[in-house]
């Protein structure tokens, strides 16, 4: 018999880590071309529609305010799509035997598939920022900030797309995930207004939609101006994906609905 | 004295109602070319799921070369590849992408000459650039086969591999995880075809509702099967007939239980002037010994 090869245990994570980066690579078209398309053409209506009427925080153009909002909502909705839809892609077609197999450690799977839904979230906010210029060029005042929210959010909705992708056994259950708790979670989070413009009662509401901080902090780090203090943001943005990560890394250690 | 390639004690795994599997206790030895057998929801695909830590079970405790799948996992699945029964495959990529990272969840970088060997052995080196969909069944079959020896693991168990193969396949496959076997890898094999089981194990358990109801080596096992069969044939075969002989082509078939049973049924022809031309003791099969211990079980 063959001498056997040497292994490192982080050589499992760097490869599954690369497998997801490129399965949403091949098919970038539709993973990072069309949320880029969408976003573009949100921009387009509303700039037309509104910019000539509405500024925000005093003399910010409607257009640029709209911007970093949707840079994020795309963020947030592909980093979601991307680790949720592989687990149940992988789970349906029974592929998934493939990483449960090996010596791959849970951590390991789920850091994995974080960056990697992390990482198409970045790819497609850089898109949308890039193409976004034909409309207003927006450079972030606080890059740090802007990256912190970016990271720390996708990692969040990819946190939520790993348990969405363990917990639904059919494509229509993560769709009803998909369409009835993160589409209006953040389509209500400020992504298109200020909620210094809403009523108290709807302010009051927001506040209690962790999408509103991670939105608002990120436009912090492009205008240097928010609706609450980014601390506050990031605390509540750092603290849910805190509690998630910790119950995303409780239900893989058990196995729950992959190895029972 | 050797570590066992597997070592199965007191183990049980139950969904609801149902015990799939009610105390396994069994032993495989480093080299074995050993048959699990049994009827669909025996528990065979359970077992080894357990061993491969994609279901966890009830009680009891498992080891592959010495190593505790659940306390130290990482040790046990390095020794351990799986061709699984259904026919899986991710579609986004190629033979060689899908053997690559295969051996990169293992934690293996860098090699490529032996997943060349692989898929030389296993007639895939045309297929290597391919994308997984465009493969007909048995070369997917190929690739899971290929992804389970990726990692060299000296303990391989094949699922029901040669289901809804063609011939060809099948007898390319057998000459391969033969050759395995012979270089020193543990080949633990479950199948239905059990000639192919007959062929290849040299010690089988079968097993029925969970449980273990058979294990020998297959010479052992054929061997203790209660009915014989002697085939005769006769210048009057209405004489036979008449002796409870049953009719097979130009020959007759009679049961009998024990080897000394054949001098009394050729006295028995000769009384009733049957002529016998030419006489052949069929040896039981593998099938015959399965249907017997079901039966019994």
């Amino acid at each position: 018999m063959p001498d056997p090869f040497q292994t490192s245990p982080l050589t499992g994570f760097r490869t599954l880590l690369h497998k997801e980066v490129l399965r949403f690579w091949k098919v970038g078209f539709q993973t990072v071309g069309a949320p880029v398309l969408n976003a573009l053409l949100f921009l387009l209506i509303f700039s037309r529609v509104l910019d000539r009427h509405l500024t925000v925080y005093g003399e910010v153009p409607y257009t640029a305010f709209l911007v970093p909002g949707l840079i994020m909502m795309s963020l947030l909705q592909n980093a979601f799509a991307n680790s949720s839809s592989s687990l149940i892609q992988s789970k349906i077609t029974g592929n998934i035997i493939f990483v449960l197999l090996p010596p791959l450690s849970y951590r390991a799977f789920y850091a994995a598939y974080i960056l990697a839904a992390v990482l198409r979230g970045l790819f497609v906010a850089a898109g949308i920022w890039l193409a976004s210029a034909i409309f207003a060029a927006t450079l972030p005042a606080h890059p740090a900030w802007a990256l912190a929210f970016a990271v720390l959010g996708g990692a969040l909705l990819a946190t939520f797309g790993v348990i969405a992708g363990i917990w639904a056994d059919k494509f229509d259950q993560l769709a009803a995930f998909q369409n009835f708790l993160i589409l209006p979670l953040t389509m209500l989070s400020g992504v298109f207004y200020s909620i210094q413009s809403l009523p108290p009662l709807w302010q009051r509401i927001s506040h209690i939609n962790p999408f509103f901080f991670m939105i608002d902090g990120f436009r912090y780090g492009f205008f240097g101006q928010s609706d609450t203090s980014p601390w506050l943001s990031l605390a509540v943005t750092g603290g849910s994906l805190a509690v998630l990560a910790a119950l995303t890394l409780a239900m893989l250690a058990k196995g729950y609905k992959l190895r029972d | 004295m050797t570590t066992p390639a597997i070592r199965i004690a007191a183990l049980t795994k139950r969904y609801g109602s149902l015990q799939a599997l009610a105390g396994i206790d069994l032993e495989i030895g480093q080299g074995e070319f050993f048959g699990l057998l049994g009827p669909n929801g025996a528990g065979k695909t359970t077992l080894i799921s357990a061993l491969a830590g994609l279901i966890r079970a009830d009680s009891g405790k498992l080891e592959i070369m010495g190593h505790d799948v659940i306390a130290d996992y990482r040790n046990a699945r390095l020794k351990l590849g799986v061709v699984p029964q259904e026919l899986v495959f991710d579609p986004f990529f190629t033979v060689r992408e899908m053997l690559r990272f295969q051996a990169g969840y293992f934690g293996i970088r860098g090699n490529d000459e032996w997943i060349d060997e692989i898929l030389h052995r296993l007639g895939l080196s045309t297929k290597a650039e391919a994308n997984m969909r465009t493969l007909s069944g048995g070369m997917k079959r190929r690739v899971l086969v290929a992804q389970a020896l990726v990692h060299r693991p000296p303990v391989i168990v094949l699922d029901e591999p040669t289901a809804g193969v063609d011939v060809e396949l099948r007898q390319s496959l057998w000459q391969f995880v033969k050759k395995l076997n012979t270089d020193g890898h543990t080949v633990v094999l479950t199948t239905h075809y059990l000639e192919e089981a007959e062929a290849l194990c040299g010690r089988i358990a079968m097993m029925k509702a969970g449980r273990i109801v058979a294990l020998d080596t297959t010479a052992n096992l054929l061997s203790s099967a209660a009915v014989r069969r002697l085939k005769v044939r006769v210048e009057c075969p209405a004489a036979a007939l008449a002796l409870g002989g049953a009719a097979a082509g130009d020959w007759l078939e009679f049961s009998f239980d024990a080897p000394g049973e054949i001098e009394t049924l050729l006295a028995r022809l000769r009384e009733a002037d049957a002529g016998v031309r030419e006489i052949a003791v069929g040896e039981p099969d593998l099938e015959q010994v399965f249907v017997e211990v079901m039966r019994h079980a």
